[in-house]
């Protein structure tokens, strides 16, 4: 995105906010995203420019307007360029913890504060737009945010080139496989550069030898880009393959119940998998989750 | 990393021989689907003359003259078809401005409705009374107000058709998928973005297939129109009645078929219409499997 667009939309956003920015704690023209809907309470915050933290939840609790407790009293931190997977139940609140990072929900109590940058967020659905050709799907987010065609054709061959979908520009998305769609949406995201990267289990509905490809690109990117992440999954093995801490949620409301540090370097390989240690972690997580969902 | 240039083998490519035996297939499939109602053509022909010859004695035969006499009385004869065809052709003209005017703003309308949900609420129940009230009960009334010419014609055109129009596009351009307004929203899309790049091409099959209810309506309405308003050039209406007045049996039955294949015509270029503009990525335009 240019420049000029970035500051000018964040300016607005710091009008918008009650508190007002101070320059040395906040610096104006840093955060992205201006508040989705407006609250009473003002929930989100600034990240005082300290390199190491990309998103942090304090004390977030969530309640729906149905009176259904999602989220109760999580605290979170993802490191800028670390991984962070989040396993848990079904309905326990993990994607609603990245609609709030994202803004596209807001909290009932606490604070999310987000470092400047971009947001990626690759969603469940590959949500492509099925009249859009690859090429024009993956130059949409660029096209909304007013970025002139010729930047955003090339940004777009960037994270086609990146995503492995180099001669299928012109396919609909109705032509690929579920694979093939997810990484069009991956690239999508990727041609805004995001600081943050947020996954609402994307490879949740796929096959499992095109969900572990993935995985094997993700991380690619991942070691690549060196983007802040946050996984939500359903599956142990997937998240202890791509993360470097895994976080195990209880059962609504959602809390955090346990913290898993996954003590392998990156770049990682496939073969990672049948490692017995890696093996004796994932069981490890395998085991809290169990603990909690009696 | 790992990702490859290589077009990956997730790719669905039908080999080439299973291609050309479904395009044989669909040449089978083609060929039925003309042969079936030509066969049924065929059997509407022979009850025809069997009703004209058997059952009709001589002197009532104009109630149902057999085809060969219509076609012969009512197409061939120069100075007949020619005063059909028009009456036809004003009564299309009324059919295609009324049908204009019904699409801007059967759009326009569900348009509004969409910004605000008191819009809606405020809109779409008179919408739904525009589709109750009985069109023929309120003619006379447009004719009292805005005379018994053109505009008229194209009032009552316009009201007949209105109503589909605007109940597709609503529904159309309500059908947006939530995680896609997400997707929107994230990115901070204004309502015009939005309405531009996601909502009115989602809403396109539907928009596509209230026009094409809306444009045989439209023929209803204009015909409706000529029987009332009896200004201006007479409409295919207007002649189908004088026919009938004067008992020609054979020019009213060629009124009527040539009407009926305009109503024929004008489903079928909405259909094309159609396949131009949602192009191949709807599941509706898919060739059945």
């Amino acid at each position: 995105m240019p420049e000029s667009v970035t500051s000018c939309k964040a300016c607005t956003w710091a009008l918008r906010t009650k508190r007002p920015p101070r320059p040395d704690l906040y610096p104006v023209g840093v955060l992205e995203r201006p508040a989705v809907q407006t609250t009473s309470v003002d929930h989100y915050g600034l990240l005082a420019p300290r390199a190491d933290v990309a998103l942090a939840f304090e004390h977030v609790s969530k309640t729906f307007p149905d009176g259904t407790q999602a989220l109760d009293d999580v605290s979170l931190d993802v490191a800028a360029g670390e991984m962070v997977a989040i396993v848990g139940p079904s309905g326990c609140g993990k994607s609603t913890l990245l609609r709030l990072a994202s803004r596209l929900s807001s909290p009932s109590a606490g604070e999310i504060r987000v470092a400047q940058g971009n947001l990626g967020y690759v969603f469940q659905d590959p949500t492509l737009l099925p009249w859009r050709t690859v090429q024009s799907n993956v130059e949409l987010l660029a096209e909304l945010a007013g970025v002139p065609k010729a930047e955003r054709a090339r940004l777009a061959a960037d994270a086609i080139a990146l995503t492995g979908l180099v001669g299928f520009e012109n396919h609909r998305p109705r032509a690929l496989s579920g694979g093939m769609r997810m990484r069009v949406s991956l690239a999508r995201s990727l041609t805004m550069r995001p600081r943050i990267f947020l996954f609402d289990e994307p490879f949740g509905a796929l096959d499992e030898i095109t969900r572990e490809r993935l995985n094997g690109e993700l991380l690619g990117l991942f070691e690549r880009e060196q983007f802040a992440g946050l996984f939500v999954t359903h599956s142990v093995s997937e998240a202890a393959f791509l993360a470097s801490r895994v976080v195990v949620m209880s059962p609504r409301p959602g809390s955090i119940v346990a913290e898993v540090a996954i003590p392998f370097a990156y770049p990682r390989s496939p073969e990672l998998r049948f490692d017995p240690d890696f093996a004796a972690t994932a069981g490890q997580i395998s085991a809290r989750l169990r603990a909690n969902l009696t | 990393m790992s990702v490859s240039t290589a077009p990956p083998s997730e790719q669905r490519a039908p080999a080439a021989p299973e291609v050309s035996r479904r395009r044989e297939a669909n040449r089978g499939r083609a060929i039925a689907q003309i042969a079936a109602p030509v066969v049924v053509f065929l059997l509407v022909l022979l009850v025809w003359l069997f009703i004209s010859y058997v059952l009709l004695e001589p002197r009532r035969r104009f109630l149902m003259p057999p085809p060969q006499d219509v076609v012969v009385v009512g197409l061939l004869n120069p100075a007949n078809s020619s005063e059909i065809l028009a009456a036809l052709w004003s009564t299309t003209q009324v059919a295609i401005v009324g049908l204009a005017v019904a699409i801007v703003i059967g759009t326009i309308i569900p348009i509004l409705m969409i910004q605000a949900q008191w819009i809606e609420w405020s809109i779409y129940p008179w919408a739904v009374v525009l589709q109750t009230i009985p069109i023929l009960a309120i003619v006379p009334l447009i004719g009292f107000w805005f005379q018994f010419g053109f505009s008229s014609r194209v009032l009552v055109c316009v009201l007949i058709s209105l109503f589909p129009i605007i109940t597709n596009t609503l529904f159309g351009l309500k059908s947006s998928d939530q995680s896609h307004h997400d997707l929107f929203t994230l990115q901070r899309a204004t309502r015009l973005q939005r309405l531009l790049k996601l909502q009115l091409p989602g809403a396109l099959p539907a928009i596509v297939s209230g026009w094409r209810i809306a444009a045989g309506l439209s023929v209803v309405g204009a015909i409706v129109g000529d029987f009332f308003f009896r200004q201006g050039d007479p409409g295919i209406g207007r002649l189908i009645d004088d026919y009938r007045a004067r008992l020609q049996a054979e020019q009213l039955f060629a009124a009527v078929a040539l009407s009926s294949i305009l109503g024929l015509l004008v489903f079928w270029g909405f259909g094309f219409l159609g396949h131009v503009l949602v192009g191949s990525w709807h599941e509706s335009q898919r060739p059945s499997e």
